[in-house]
């Protein structure tokens, strides 16, 4: 069984970032949408996280949100860009999906 | 696929509605099925029909009405956060000796039962919120 | 009709915000489909289960109550975690003993709540077919 994990939280105002990644098993998808995105950007202690964590764990951005704050250059590296398209597969691809609301 | 999707929130409040709205558009161009729409919380505020934003705005009760149209789309109003928060459909306001409805067209109001059996029914569910 | 694996995810205390009461509004109402029902309680959601809740003062309903009932509708897979109860500089006996009565063992008690690590709990999260978040 896969999980698809939503964050729509900033990691600077909520620790739901933290705790997500302590859910997010091999296998399983991260997907950063809203105010969670700016856990994909460059120089930050959540990006680094990403960084660090397991390989079997996917990283994936909502492109428009990240997009509509004027980020897309500074996206972290090992994080995948997907559009609502793409996220409509991530949740058909994986088996249920968690939002950490 | 069948998807089924709750909201939690309010339409320009919190992003989740709108998000909610791009995947259920991007899930039926991908050729999905959408079972229902459930709004919960202060989510049962997307339905009604006095709201006006401004003209330069989008108007996203406007925007869920004509997606549920075009699609044929099931949008559930949960009815105890409906009554709570002063969402009433005609039979209710009647019911209830109020002088006003003001449901959108495309939702209807119903129970929580409503939610599990989107969950049951469908192959995957996704909540947006806060 | 099917039965599937539904997880109620609680992370929001209750009175500050209405998540709480109203997720334990669906709990209820979902019972009568007799799912394979779990409640999770993650972060602050530890707090919707204190003992002791008085909420006159405040002038909302308290509805901790309720949730002794759970069992009796064969609601009896309660999850803590237990880095948020440790975080919260809580413990167990903080909390409301939660039980229900196996029909099977002559209704006997036996506790519905069960405290997990986060691994363990991440476990059980990713066998669950529905996940309803509040």
């Amino acid at each position: 069984m896969s999980l698809l994990h939503t964050i729509n939280k900033s990691p600077f105002e909520s620790n739901t970032f933290d705790t997500c990644l302590g859910y997010a098993l091999d296998g399983s998808t991260v997907l950063l949408i809203e105010d969670g995105v700016y856990a994909a950007t460059t120089d930050t202690s959540a990006a680094e996280k990403i960084k660090n964590a397991s390989s079997g764990v996917t990283f994936a951005v909502l492109g428009p949100d990240l997009q509509a704050r004027g980020l897309e250059g500074k996206l972290a590296d090992g994080i995948k860009v997907v559009d609502y398209e793409g996220f409509v597969n991530l949740v058909a691809e994986n088996d249920s999906v968690q939002s950490w609301l | 696929m069948k998807f089924s999707i709750q909201i939690n929130e309010g339409p320009y409040q919190h992003q989740a509605s709108d998000t909610a709205y791009q995947f259920a558009k991007a899930a039926l161009a991908a050729g999905h099925e959408i079972f229902r729409i459930f709004f919960y919380h202060d989510g049962v505020n997307n339905g009604t029909r006095l709201a006006i934003p401004p003209q330069d705005d989008r108007n996203i009760v406007a925007l869920w009405t004509a997606l549920a149209k075009d699609n044929d789309l099931d949008m559930v109003i949960c009815i105890a956060a409906a009554q709570r928060r002063g969402l009433m459909d005609a039979d209710e306001a009647k019911r209830q000796g109020l002088d006003a409805d003001n449901i959108a067209e495309g939702f209807r109001i119903s129970g929580l039962g409503q939610l599990i059996e989107a969950g049951i029914e469908a192959d995957r569910l996704v909540v947006f919120g806060a | 009709m099917a039965i599937k694996k539904f997880m109620y995810v609680n992370r929001k205390p209750p009175y500050g915000t209405v998540y709480a009461l109203e997720s334990l509004e669906v709990v209820l109402i979902g019972a009568a489909f007799d799912q394979d029902v779990s409640l999770a309680f993650i972060g602050d959601g530890v707090y919707q289960l204190t003992k002791g809740q008085n909420t006159e003062a405040i002038g909302q309903k308290n509805f901790s109550p309720v949730y002794s009932a759970l069992g009796d509708y064969e609601v009896t897979k309660i999850y803590i975690e237990k880095e948020s109860l440790e975080e919260r500089g809580l413990t167990l006996d903080d909390l409301q003993h939660l039980v229900w009565e196996d029909e099977d063992e002559d209704y006997a008690e036996k506790d519905s709540i069960r405290l997990v690590s986060r691994a363990e709990l991440a476990d059980v999260m990713a066998e669950q077919e529905i996940i309803l978040s509040f």
